[in-house]
């Protein structure tokens, strides 16, 4: 079955693109850049460089920009999910959704309605056993924004291995954040995957950073021999 | 042990990841052991073997479970109890003599408990998941344990310890999964 994924650039989505690519046939990844930092929808930081991790992983890049408007994403993700289908004969959709019901029902609402499958691989996953899958099979994450208290400053940048895992497990008893980021208390972009042919080397960055909320926006990356 | 069915379109397929292992979580934290089996697969060995069977969801585009005939025929006559979940009570409301149509409902939905059953003791409601083209529109011989506004949502056979659950109990309401292994364990509900 020819597959598009839906990708923000975090791990979440691109751990679920390596899941597909095991059981069915990846042909693209799709992506949705808003221009509303406050999506609904889609995850923002870095969203551009999305493109070089298409290339590294050897795949084409379905992109639409989407105005951030809570239901208007939806039009903007069905013209990608059409595009798609058109360019490459995608009959499924793949996404990262673990927990989120409101994000997993739209999708599955729009694939209905344009008679594609919908997949979930991560759904209600164990969050500890996935993020030790994602360590333990290669994949060079690094937190690309923090949202919520008690993320500080260091957290921007900050690859995803078993010390921060250990914080993160800290932080979910203490401050009840979700381990895997899903209620949106922190988002990623992932470097390198045992998929990609090449991995991200991030030239330069900035960061900004206030009142437990802040974004690592990369300024230029290329692909690197791994 | 817990048998799981996949009734996804493909032994190994991708619906695998979410629609069984979900529901292998909640039994096995419920302190049961489990092995999960892909529906062309079961052999006449299998059934008896387990303490309770669970048969699992598909993808909202995969009804091919629908169209293999035999391959639910041990449900016809097991005394194992069954719990299916949304394509698992679609089996169970087929093969019992009910009737299946198209009915869509994606999303949470408001369920309403009819109560006076093991599984079900007191009428109440609550919102669950749901992920379905088709309903048992018609439920045969099959006792009607709760409703939403579009559809059936919960069955059992009138002598038999087989339920169906329309919703996803994997999603926020794991507790349906864990009274069924727990009447399962106590023998509550009559074989």
């Amino acid at each position: 079955m020819k597959l598009g994924v839906l990708c923000s650039g975090g791990k979440d989505s691109l751990f679920a693109c390596g899941r597909a690519m095991e059981k069915e046939e990846v042909v693209c990844l799709i992506t949705i850049r808003p221009g509303n930092s406050e999506s609904y929808m889609f995850h923002t930081p870095n969203v551009s460089f999305v493109s070089l991790q298409a290339e590294a992983a050897g795949l084409p890049l379905i992109e639409v920009e989407t105005a951030g408007e809570k239901e208007k994403e939806l039009d903007d993700l069905h013209e990608a999910l059409v595009l798609a289908r058109e360019q490459y004969r995608i009959e499924g959709v793949v996404t990262g959704a673990i927990l989120s019901v409101y994000q997993a029902s739209r999708v599955q609402r729009l694939c209905h309605d344009l008679g594609l499958w919908c997949f979930n691989p991560l759904w209600y996953t164990d969050q500890e056993d996935y993020l030790e899958a994602l360590i333990h099979e290669g994949f060079e994450v690094i937190v690309s924004g923090v949202f919520a208290e008690p993320f500080d400053e260091t957290w921007l940048g900050r690859p995803i291995d078993r010390t921060s895992v250990a914080l993160l497990e800290q932080y979910v008893e203490k401050y009840g954040i979700t381990l895997t980021g899903e209620g949106g208390e922190y988002e990623t972009f992932v470097l390198d995957a045992p998929f990609f042919k090449k991995r991200i080397e991030v030239r330069e960055a900035s960061s900004e950073y206030r009142n437990y909320r802040g974004i690592y926006r990369i300024i230029h990356a290329r692909l690197v021999e791994k | 042990m817990i048998l799981l069915i996949d009734l996804c379109y493909r032994e190994g397929s991708l619906g695998f990841d979410e629609y069984v292992m979900p529901v292998e979580r909640i039994v096995e934290r419920s302190g049961f052991g489990t092995s999960s089996v892909h529906y062309r697969s079961v052999s006449p060995a299998d059934v008896p073997g387990a303490e309770a069977i669970i048969l699992c969801g598909t993808p909202l585009a995969d009804n091919a479970f629908l169209k293999v005939p035999g391959a639910f025929s041990w449900l016809e006559k097991t005394g194992v109890p069954v719990l299916g979940i949304c394509a698992g009570m679609e089996m169970i409301c087929k093969t019992f003599g009910g009737v299946l149509g198209p009915c869509t409902e994606i999303g949470m939905t408001g369920i309403r408990v009819a109560g006076n059953d093991p599984f079900f003791p007191e009428s109440h409601s609550f919102s669950a998941y749901e992920l379905h083209t088709l309903a048992c529109t018609d439920p045969g011989p099959l006792k009607v344990l709760a409703v939403s506004d579009r559809c059936i949502q919960v069955i059992r056979h009138p002598v038999r310890p087989v339920y169906g659950l329309m919703f996803h109990p994997e999603v926020r309401n794991e507790w349906a999964v864990e009274r069924f292994l727990s009447l399962t364990r106590n023998d509550s509900i009559s074989r």
